[in-house]
């Protein structure tokens, strides 16, 4: 069992891993860094976005340059211990079979 | 999920760190030639202060220009190469050289390092030459700490070497250019094999 735990549902999926994956080698990113990133819709984008800022795994940041609004994310410190979690049971899936 | 999933996961993990973070892409061959520009540039130095007519080093008017000019050619070389290979590497693999990380990298760097440069003017001013190579060290391996942030290479190891380095000549400053050679030479060489090695495996 004890591996199966680590697996994380919320990254099963392949945007919410790869926004995790962006921002804990990053201090922060904004919205259009993510979105060229991972080559995402903006609906799909923020809808996983959301999802991560519900666990608390990510924070947001709304702030204006000049006029136009920016929003930028950063990893909690609980997602980023979550991620590492996570990473570290899939390297021991592979490595067991 | 199967095994293939779990190594697709991990691949892409990977992958985006190192194109959002991509300045682990300051390729190793950029490392080595930094080197060896540095070790050149120190025997440039060693022939100068020794045909000054002094078998120790203290630094006068021509002498001191020269050697002034030396290690701007070899800082400029070395920025000159890095950015070279670092804008070839990018453009392999199809992503911008200039963006926000970029500039976050650079400034991280730039500010210890220009700190520090103008701190050894100020002293050299004073004539107190023998800490300088020691200074430099220090605040060289300061920008690699600062900047490391932003990359998930091993450059703040590289970083800890060099205040080491830096620290042994502040409290032995006779061995100042010794140091120098070690820190700005052979340490980059070895730092470049490194990267090489891993760069080749991955």
């Amino acid at each position: 069992m004890g591996i199966i735990d680590n697996i994380n549902k919320l990254f099963d999926h392949r945007i919410r891993l790869g926004i995790m994956s962006i921002l804990v080698v990053n201090d922060d990113a904004d919205f259009n860094r993510l979105k060229e990133l991972l080559d995402v819709t903006d609906g799909n984008l923020a809808s996983h976005l959301k999802a991560l800022e519900k666990e608390e795994y990510i924070l947001v940041e709304k702030q204006f340059i000049g006029r136009k609004p920016n929003t930028r994310y950063s990893a909690t410190k609980l997602g980023k211990a979550e991620f590492r979690k996570h990473i570290s049971a899939l390297e021991k899936l592979i490595k067991k079979k | 999920m199967s095994e293939q999933d779990y190594l697709k996961d991990i691949s892409e993990i990977k992958n985006l760190m190192n194109r959002s973070s991509r300045f682990i892409s300051l390729s190793g061959l950029s490392g080595i030639l930094a080197g060896i520009y540095a070790l050149m540039g120190a025997a440039v130095a060693y022939w100068l202060v020794t045909n000054s007519g002094r078998d120790y080093m203290i630094l006068d008017g021509k002498v001191f220009q020269l050697l002034m000019l030396d290690l701007f050619l070899v800082g400029f070389l070395s920025v000159v190469t890095a950015i070279y290979f670092t804008t070839k590497k990018a453009k392999k693999a199809g992503v911008k050289v200039w963006d926000d990380l970029t500039k976050r990298l650079l400034i991280n760097f730039l500010i210890p390092l220009v700190a520090g440069g103008i701190y050894i003017l100020i002293i050299l001013g004073q004539q107190k030459y023998g800490q300088t190579g020691g200074l430099m060290l220090i605040f060289y391996g300061l920008a690699l700490v600062n900047a490391s942030k932003y990359t998930i290479g091993k450059i703040r190891y590289l970083g800890y070497v060099e205040i080491v380095l830096g620290l042994i000549g502040a409290w032995l400053p006779g061995y100042g250019f010794w140091l120098w050679v070690l820190g700005f030479g052979v340490m980059h060489i070895i730092y470049g094999a490194i990267m090489m090695v891993q760069e080749k495996k991955s």
